[in-house]
């Protein structure tokens, strides 16, 4: 019980992270429907900014804008990790966009979502 | 180099490339290629008879192993994704565990003595403003420390509209696109346009754009910049699009207009950084001022650059949309 008090009170925006990942990694292994492995990649990145984010906080800090011209760094939180997310939105974005048209044009192709029955089509026309 | 052999088609090198190419039996010196051809020919015209019988035969025991394999196939499938399911909970629950133990051995959450907290982001925030004139530190640091990488991540969005536009944007003189777009037009069957919808966006899109702008501009003063500009502004065009439909976002908002804002934003960013590369960088003079810290028009080039991302997001935004739902802006 201890250890589980210890963990929550030291690493929990941590541990919350990692556990939405795995959330957006069994979406993405067990679901057929395309749309859905997307919004699980979706998670997944999202537990990545929200690891970051929290890997960059420091308690009793404000956010790295200077206010009054203090400029130590005992007054602000770490500006890296910041950016890095930023970084990150935009790639998932930027990939979001290219799956959903790829499985428009999936669609158009074969008139499903559904992963197993795309591959039956593929290997009934393959014969 | 290019000696020509008058024994190359018995040198055991040739031999093997034949042997390899599956054209003739490596160990049967007899046969020749032309031989093996002549042969073959010969065989096709005159057993005709006799290779119809074979033909039936053929498909008949092609059938057999069809409705036999379909079987095992369906039953095949069925094992597969007992398994693949299994497979897959076992290994998710795996990382996750992995993943969960690590993060135990990761330093505390919000502790200042993390190895994180080095000396970049000391010297970020230290000789932020004096190095960048920009008041808000991110804003100095991706756009003036890591210029670069955001020059790269604005590219990842350009290409990424490019992509959709390679996969779903649909020639509307072609016979196929012009069917297509009488099928997907979905405005065929609500032609005038949703009252409630409409004076909502009369009244809120040019609040919309307007905080967009405000974003962009004050990106180097206050959260905020480019990338949250821009998506806000192709928010608001989105709505637009919505409430009124394409052919009033015809008029200002074309293809020309995506590729011309776009490409020229790209291309005044990288113009701008590369000079600045070469003259800022390394602490060399640049004779763009820095200004005073807290100003609109202060920290050099972030300003101007800020602009140029919030450009090519809202194009990108809005051309996402257009291209899913129409294939075409």
């Amino acid at each position: 019980m201890q250890a589980v008090i210890d963990y929550i009170s030291s690493n929990l925006f941590e541990g919350v992270a990692i556990i939405l990942f795995g959330i957006g990694f069994t979406t993405l292994f067990l679901h057929p429907n395309l749309i859905k492995k997307i919004m699980g990649l979706n998670i997944m990145d999202s537990s990545v900014y929200l690891f970051l984010a929290a890997k960059g906080y420091v308690f009793g800090r404000k956010a790295p804008i200077v206010v009054d011209g203090i400029t130590e760094m005992e007054s602000y939180i770490n500006p890296i990790p910041t950016g890095l997310v930023l970084t990150g939105i935009v790639v998932s974005v930027s990939v979001t966009a290219v799956m959903l048209a790829l499985t428009i044009r999936l669609y158009w192709r074969y008139h499903t979502l559904e992963m197993d029955e795309i591959m039956q089509i593929i290997r009934k026309e393959g014969k | 180099m290019s000696k020509i052999r008058s024994d190359y088609e018995k040198t055991l090198w040739r031999k093997i490339v034949r042997f390899v190419n599956g054209e003739k039996d490596f160990f049967d010196e007899q046969s020749g290629f032309d031989v093996e051809s002549e042969e073959l020919e010969s065989r096709k015209h005159n057993n005709f008879f006799e290779e119809t019988e074979w033909k039936k035969k053929k498909v008949q025991i092609t059938e057999l192993i069809e409705e036999r394999s379909e079987e095992t196939d369906r039953r095949a499938i069925k094992l597969y994704e007992k398994f693949y399911r299994l497979f897959a909970v076992i290994t998710c629950v795996a990382i996750i565990a992995i993943l969960l133990a690590t993060v135990t051995n990761l330093p505390d959450y919000g502790d200042a003595s993390n190895p994180a907290n080095n000396e970049v982001s000391k010297k970020y925030i230290e000789d932020g403003i004096k190095d960048t004139g920009a008041v808000n530190i991110v804003a100095g640091m991706i756009l003036d420390y890591r210029a670069f990488d955001t020059l790269g991540e604005s590219h990842v969005l350009f290409i990424a509209a490019v992509c959709v536009m390679i996969l779903l944007k649909i020639d509307p003189d072609s016979e196929k696109g012009k069917r297509f777009i009488n099928l997907e037009n979905d405005r065929a069957y609500e032609p005038k346009n949703d009252p409630i919808l409409a004076w909502a966006t009369r009244i809120l899109v040019p609040l919309i754009i307007t905080f967009g702008i405000y974003i962009i501009v004050n990106g180097h003063l206050s959260p905020g910049g480019g990338f949250s500009g821009g998506a806000i502004i192709g928010a608001g065009l989105i709505l637009y699009l919505n409430a009124f439909g394409f052919k009033k976002t015809e008029r200002f908002f074309t293809q020309k207009t995506f590729s011309v804002v776009s490409v020229s934003a790209l291309l005044f960013y990288s113009v701008s950084k590369t000079y600045a590369f070469f003259t800022g960088a390394n602490g060399l003079h640049s004779f763009i001022s820095k200004g005073t810290p807290g100003d609109i028009l202060s920290s050099g080039l972030i300003l101007p650059l800020n602009i140029c991302v919030g450009a090519v997001v809202a194009c990108t935004m809005y051309s996402f949309y257009g291209m899913f739902r129409k294939g075409g802006l």
